[in-house]
């Protein structure tokens, strides 16, 4: 209970607010390096997924690489980079992770959606004359919208949780007031930021969910999709292991 | 305590032959490292099993009651699959500092936090499996004269194996990488080693216990695979038949497939 009040005390004082190592600094760090990621992951992840999808080859290579990236410890490639040359390079270090551990969500999920695209329906566009990115765009891409945003969605999760993780390695963000904490033994601290960090990831998702279904280009025309998303989800899994 | 002089040399002889120590060189890869400090990889991998399995075995045992709850009703599947969702959405360090207060530095934190990542995996996994019995089995085992819990254990559980055992693998395999962050806390395996390494800006530590925890993973990935198909002989012996069948001769029905799956 001690902790919870001291969170909250830390949390209220406007002196943690402000500053190089106050909150608004710290949550700017985390928003833009967060969002930099995701673009430079989405541009990388996203035409390579849909092409792919598109021609129907590379299946093993996008399951493959979701595996790899579960497998490989994020902070054991932050640390890795830190120390290698590219280390000097100021924020590059966590960029490259980033990128790395957002890639393999966006691609999997953009692939598996493009290949689940209802085979009959892809079929019946192709006969109806549609040309090769006709039926990219206009077909395929808006059957597999929900798993391409299931992808954003765990990628964003991911960057969120992994520039949390950079403080370790000594990088910026709001994982900074949570190692300071630990540093100093500063329990209420290390609660109020690991409060910050949770309520950041939070937000983050609720709000992708919120763009998922007011972007979505067959709202209201997609069959109801209710709990047993994340079942059908955990099917895709078992089928992808 | 005062060094004699020959031990002094003769360690000055021993290093001489070789042009260049790797340690002293601070290389990524260095076999003096894994030589000199091959008790503490050992000790630092044998923390990290015991985190990974002890997490893993308490997530099953935690997930599969809630899958059976969010199975038995309606109302319940929601409020607990978007719980778990919640609980793998906050990040890894957040969570073991959240976790801090509660059981003090200690294994405990490291130990919870896994588990309770663990549960969004194996409740969907478990629960996607035990959905996929078909009703005509359920039925025939029923008018068999199966109570439900015989039906559970006899029936369901073992035809949901093959989705649990695919939950089980991803969840272990991402605990395993996980494990490294409670190195926060002082019980992260291999990952202590990482952290260390990284305070001191030694190469060969970091690089060493980060290829151990790699493979690792890969080694509980094989013996989960190993496992399952000893499990269900049934699953490889329906491919090999269909195998000699000549692939795709029959067409699954979407309930088979379904079912399969």
């Amino acid at each position: 209970m001690d902790a919870i009040t001291g969170a909250w005390d830390w949390l209220g004082s406007a002196a943690n607010w402000a500053g190089e190592n106050g909150v608004w600094h710290r949550l700017g760090q985390h928003v833009q390096l967060s969002v930099v990621c995701l673009i430079i992951s989405c541009l990388l992840a996203l035409p390579v997924a849909l092409y792919l999808g598109h021609i129907g080859k590379g299946g093993a290579l996008a399951v493959n690489l979701a595996n790899v990236g579960r497998a490989v410890p994020t902070f054991a490639v932050l640390v890795l980079l830190t120390l290698s040359p590219l280390g000097r390079a100021g924020d590059w270090p966590t960029i490259v992770a980033l990128v790395l551990f957002a890639v393999p969500p966006l691609l999997t999920n953009a692939y598996v959606g493009m290949r689940e695209a209802d085979r009959d329906v892809v079929e019946a566009a192709r006969g109806m004359g549609m040309s090769g990115p006709q039926l990219l765009l206009r077909v395929e891409l808006p059957l597999a919208y929900p798993l391409i945003m299931t992808g954003l969605r765990s990628a964003s999760v991911q960057v969120v949780a992994t520039v949390t993780l950079a403080a370790l390695a000594g990088g910026g963000g709001l994982g900074r007031i949570i190692t300071a904490g630990f540093g100093n033994y500063d329990t209420p601290q290390v609660v109020a930021g690991a409060v910050l960090v949770a309520g950041l990831a939070l937000l983050v998702e609720a709000v992708l969910v919120a763009v998922e279904r007011l972007c979505d280009p067959m709202r209201g025309k997609r069959p109801a999709r209710t709990v047993r998303r994340g079942i059908r989800a955990a099917r895709k899994d078992a089928a992808a292991v | 305590m005062s060094t004699p002089m020959s031990t002094v040399a003769s360690m000055y002889v021993s290093a001489a032959p070789s042009p260049r120590n790797c340690l002293q060189a601070n290389d990524w890869i260095c076999g003096e490292y894994v030589r000199s400090r091959g008790q503490e990889l050992v000790d630092a991998t044998v923390q990290h099993v015991w985190i990974t399995v002890l997490s893993v075995a308490i997530g099953l045992l935690v997930a599969f009651p809630l899958a059976l709850l969010a199975r038995q009703r309606r109302g319940a599947a929601g409020p607990v699959l978007g719980l778990t969702t919640i609980l793998y959405t906050v990040p890894s360090l957040a969570m073991f500092a959240l976790l801090t207060p509660v059981f003090g530095v200690s294994a405990a934190v490291v130990v919870t936090g896994l588990v309770l990542y663990s549960l969004t995996i194996l409740v969907r996994n478990i629960l996607a499996g035990l959905q996929a019995v078909p009703t005509e089995v359920r039925e025939a085992a029923r008018g068999m004269g199966y109570g439900p819990l015989r039906l559970l254990f006899q029936v369901e559980l073992p035809l949901a194996l093959p989705a649990l055992m695919a939950g089980l693998r991803i969840a272990t395999v991402s605990t395993v990488a996980m494990t490294t962050i409670g190195a926060v806390v002082g019980f992260g395996g291999l990952g202590n080693l990482i952290d260390s390494g990284m305070q001191g800006f030694f190469k060969a530590e970091v690089l060493t216990a980060s290829v151990l925890c790699v493979l690792l993973a890969l080694i509980a990935d094989l013996l989960l695979v190993g496992l399952q198909r000893a499990l269900t002989p049934w699953t490889r012996a329906d491919r090999t038949r269909r195998a000699r069948d000549g692939a795709g001769g029959i067409r699954r029905t979407g309930r088979e497939r379904k079912a399969v799956a």
